[in-house]
């Protein structure tokens, strides 16, 4: 009954609109003279000057976003290599920013400024090998610099020297919709393991006939435990789909492949004990909690987080492990309450 | 050259009746039409699935009669599953990359203005022209179809990313949903070659006499440019579907490996996942280019009638559509930045890509300049092509951050990213095909839209448009992945709530809003004003054709051309305006090339 409603209002709606049209058309008739679709120096005009209004708004709420999104925002990077991308995040920004603020006024200005007029005539220009070159010139140098950035960070980040400490060896396991890790034990070697030995209490398919599994260790909570300051290598596989690890924190993402494995290495900074201590974490958190107790919601203590960040199926949205960034104590602490894979079988 | 003037008698050879002249027509105005309104049709579907999947981002927790009443089961009590939330996001960009801003757009533009821009009779082939339209038809009836499957429509996202979109076992709408998408994609490819080869044919070959390829109309360039990309491009789209094709149904195994799903280990061994993405991008990215350049072709034709004013550097202009064209084909990579593909690799994929902005910044600056010192008339085409530049230079600044591998370690598949290529491709490509339709309107149906509803249409679209796509920066920047049923399962985004909200009431808006284009196309087709032969003074061939639609465009002779199509406000010249058949007065000094 409602929808039928709503289409007989939408129907009626669009009858009125034509009758009003119809109207309109009628008396400019009678009133003789050009037909109204012509675009006169009156609409030229209000357009102009509408324009030169948007461009202002435009500019406007980009820096009232600045301004009133910034706490939404994620906290300073919590890993080693993460600050570099962040410096070259904020090279490209303010790049791209100045050209944007540059570039829209002027082209919403020119709108306005040369809005038509039947008494003007346009200036004939078809090109001018200057300007042309100095625009082609001039983006080609700021983008060659901005490659070389861009490309010494990323090997920087891709390729990292571990010639001075052993990485520790964790593996991320994803299948639909969770996360389990493994970590690689005393030996800091990961046993071998394929989805073809799942079976039972092995959901993660190790092999049990490879020594170097004995030792490790698979976490029983969807948690993931880093000492801080220590370089790690997260190897990831995945059981099913392609998913993809991002722990937005430290600047990290790399996506988990069926039939292959991928990796990515860095070093936690940050605690979550210190993160929390941190003036734009405690702010945002501040904001979160108001709005969760006025839902009635339980109150929020932050956290690092690993997401899914592959579409994998219904239940992606929710496909999430706390990462813990703790001390080498309490991470020690932690990983000799866990028992090895031996000890599980 | 052919000059294709041999008397022609198309107007008798065979009868006229309601089934060759508007169902089966081979007259490539008529199928410029046809185009137009399934695309129309295509996007009212794709942009009210939208609608309905902001509501559940805006308020995920409020329930919608609405939603049961489109959805049936799965809106059971107002409120969306998140299966059917990943059809609608899939289903939604497959409509509006492929059947609106593909086909709705190079089709109904190249068809209605290759043959009377180049002064031809009709295109190459009408009968391809018109296999081409019915093969879009039916793939666009497959893909509509395959929203009633009783396991839903495909999911995976518009990419379909194997080993989700090959498993059944996966995700409901890997099943039947997922074989009618590949279905239609193969049908929309036939379709799309189809037309891209006629197109591509008739550019090379029905140039009327002095129509050399220095004095074509940028319109001309740009479709015929993306008729290429589309040639070297789709048969590796479809190479990709038929492979997975056969993963699906025949049991090989070119993207699985080592699959356990839902309890069941299959027995696929030694295929790649990262394979199919490859392959999809070989396409993908230059489909990008496949659906802005035609929009960037009608801006630049829009812009200098409108500025009364040349184009500003036609030469650097063909250069740098070239110039896109050639890098699309080499910057697929970096979508695949984080499958762990080499790094030296990312490294060579951010190096051409970050390239490509030059080309891009050329042509924003050359619209800009084009501005200047003009005498603008500012037609609703007008605002709307001045839209895309802004638009455009929006959302390519973004595809800096994007294309520098290292940042795009942090901001891949978030929101960010969201909000790059709705801004860059989508809002810039629905900008341009609506300055199309406002512009070359009178030319298609010999009426005038209603001016004072297409300012109304601008505004709101415009203002609506930014207000949805912008702040999806920030989100995406706070960690905000893409394709997320709901964000209320990470306490850490409940600070986006009331952003959530803005966006969806923006895209309500905005969304509404486009009845008043719709009424206004299609009152104004019925009972618009009548047109005037060359209602805008411009210089391009189409308007030097009658109002009324012949076979064969001209009745008599095919004009002749005898100088570039920007020569407005040439001093020494009576009018702001003189056509391309015009020939050169005593003492004018030829310009342009
Ligand atoms: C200045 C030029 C541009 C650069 C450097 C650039 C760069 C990029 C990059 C690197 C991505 C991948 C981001 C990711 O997934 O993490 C991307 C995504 C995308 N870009 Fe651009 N882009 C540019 C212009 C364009 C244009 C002109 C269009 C369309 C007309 C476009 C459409 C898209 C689309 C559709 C996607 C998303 C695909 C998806 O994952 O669904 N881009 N762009
Ligand atoms: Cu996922
Ligand atoms: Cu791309």
């Amino acid at each position: 009954m409602d929808t039928f409603l709503i289409i007989l209002v939408a129907i009626l709606a669009v009858v009125a609109l034509g009758q009003i049209v119809r109207i309109f058309e009628l008396s400019t008739d009678i009133k003789g003279g050009a037909d109204p679709n012509d675009v006169t120096d009156k609409d030229n005009h209000i357009q102009g000057t509408l324009m030169v209004l948007a461009g202002v708004a435009l500019v406007a709420s980009f820096f009232w976003m600045v301004y009133s999104y910034s706490d939404i925002l994620l906290p300073v990077s919590a890993s080693e290599h993460g600050v570099q991308i962040d410096n070259l995040w904020d090279v490209s920004m303010w790049l791209i920013v100045i050209v944007f603020l540059i570039t829209q006024p002027v082209l919403f200005y020119f709108t306005y400024k040369y809005r038509g007029n039947k008494a003007k005539k346009a200036v004939y220009m078809e090109h001018n090998n200057t300007l042309e070159f100095v625009w082609t010139i001039v983006p080609a140098v700021v983008l060659a610099g901005l490659i070389i950035y861009g490309l010494t960070t990323w090997s920087n980040v891709m390729n990292p020297d571990h010639s001075d400490e052993e990485p520790l060896v964790i593996e991320v396991f994803a299948k639909q919709f969770g996360w389990t890790a493994r970590y690689a034990g005393s030996d800091n070697q990961l046993g071998n393991a394929n989805v073809r030995f799942i079976e039972g209490t092995n959901s993660l398919g190790v092999d049990i006939n490879d020594t170097k599994s004995f030792d490790d260790v698979i976490t029983q909570m969807p948690e993931l435990h880093l000492p801080v300051g220590r370089t790690v290598t997260l190897k990831f596989r995945s059981q099913d789909v392609i998913h993809s690890a991002y722990l937005p924190h430290f600047r990290v993402q790399m996506n988990c492949v069926p039939g292959t494995s991928t990796h990515f290495s860095f070093k936690p900074t940050v605690t979550t004990a210190d993160i929390r201590k941190e003036e734009h974490v405690i702010q945002k958190v501040k904001n979160i909690n108001e709005i969760r107790a006025a839902k009635g919601e339980e109150p929020y203590e932050y956290d690092y987080i690993l997401l899914c960040n592959k579409i994998c199926g219904a239940a992606h949205y929710n496909m999430q492990m706390k990462v813990i960034v703790e001390t080498q104590e309490e991470f020690d602490k932690w990983m000799s309450e866990q028992k090895t894979f031996a000890e599980m079988l | 050259m052919a000059s294709h003037d041999e008397s022609h008698d198309h107007d008798h050879h065979h009868k006229v009746t309601f089934w060759n002249k508007y169902v089966f027509s081979e007259d490539h105005k008529m199928i410029s039409k046809q185009f137009l309104v399934t695309g129309m049709v295509m996007g009212v579907i794709g942009v009210t699935m939208s609608l309905l999947f902001r509501l559940q981002l805006a308020w995920p927790e409020k329930s919608w009669p609405i939603l049961e009443t489109l959805l049936g089961k799965w809106g059971a009590d107002g409120v969306m599953t998140p299966d059917i939330y990943l059809a609608l996001v899939t289903i939604h960009g497959t409509i509006m990359v492929f059947f609106v801003l593909t086909a709705g757009l190079s089709g109904t533009f190249s068809n209605l203005l290759i043959p009377l821009q180049i002064g031809a009779r009709d295109m190459a082939s009408g009968f391809l022209n018109m296999l081409s339209y019915w093969f879009f038809f039916l793939s666009s009836v497959v893909m509509v179809m395959s929203l009633f499957v009783e396991s839903g429509p495909a999911s995976a996202g518009w990419t379909i990313y194997p080993p989700l979109s090959a498993l059944p076992q996966a995700m409901p709408g890997s099943g039947m949903g997922m074989t009618l998408w590949l279905v239609s994609m193969a049908i929309f490819i036939i379709s799309s070659l189809l037309g891209s080869l006629n197109y591509i044919v008739t550019v090379l070959n029905l140039r009327t006499k002095g129509m050399s390829m220095t004095r074509l109309p940028l319109t001309i360039w740009a479709f015929f440019v993306t008729a290429i990309l589309g040639v070297l491009s789709f048969p590796v789209l479809f190479s990709a579907a038929l492979l997975l094709i056969f993963d699906r149904s025949f049991g090989t195994s070119f993207y699985l490996s080592d699959i356990m799903v839902s309890g069941e280990l299959l027995s696929n061994a030694g295929g790649s996942p990262i394979l199919f993405q490859h392959l999809f991008w070989f396409l993908g990215h230059p489909e990008v280019y496949i659906i802005i350049l035609p929009a960037f072709g009608i801006t630049s034709e829009v812009i200098s009638t409108n500025a009364r004013k040349p184009i500003f550097g036609y030469r650097a202009m063909v250069g740098s559509i070239m110039a896109i064209a050639i890098l699309s084909f080499i910057v697929w990579g970096h979508h695949m930045f984080m499958t762990g593909m080499n790094p030296f690799l990312g490294s060579v994929f951010t190096f051409t890509t970050l390239l490509i902005a030059i080309p891009s910044a050329v042509k924003a600056f050359n619209y800009i300049t084009t501005l200047w010192k003009g005498n603008l008339r500012l037609t609703p085409a007008m605002l709307f092509s001045i839209g895309l530049v802004s638009t455009f230079i929006t959302g390519g600044l973004t595809g800096l951050i994007l294309g520098d591998s290292a940042l795009d370690i942090n901001v891949h598949d978030t929101y960010f990213v969201v909000a790059h290529f709705h801004i860059v491709m989508g809002l810039s490509a629905i900008f341009g095909m609506f300055a199309g339709v406002y512009h070359w309107f009178p030319r298609m149906y010999g009426r005038r839209m209603i001016k004072s509803l297409g300012y109304m249409h601008f505004w709101i679209t415009f203002v609506c448009a930014y207000g949805v796509f912008f702040p999806m920066h920030f989100m995406g920047m706070a960690g905000l992945p893409r394709r997320y049923y709901t964000n209320t399962s990470f306490p850490m985004f409940d600070d986006m709530a009331d952003i959530n909200v803005l966006i969806s009431v923006f895209a309500i808006v905005g969304g509404i809003a486009q009845v008043l284009f719709l009424f206004n196309f299609f009152y104004s087709a019925v009972r618009g004003r009548k047109s005037e032969q060359n209602p805008w003074k411009s210089n391009t061939l189409e308007w030097t054709a009658p109002v009324e639609h012949l076979h064969g465009n001209w009745p008599g002779e095919l004009p002749t051309v005898h100088r570039w199509p920007y020569d407005y406000s040439k001093p020494g010249m009576e009018e702001d305006y003189v056509p391309q058949n015009v020939p050169i007065k005593e003492g004018e000094v030829e310009t342009g090339h």
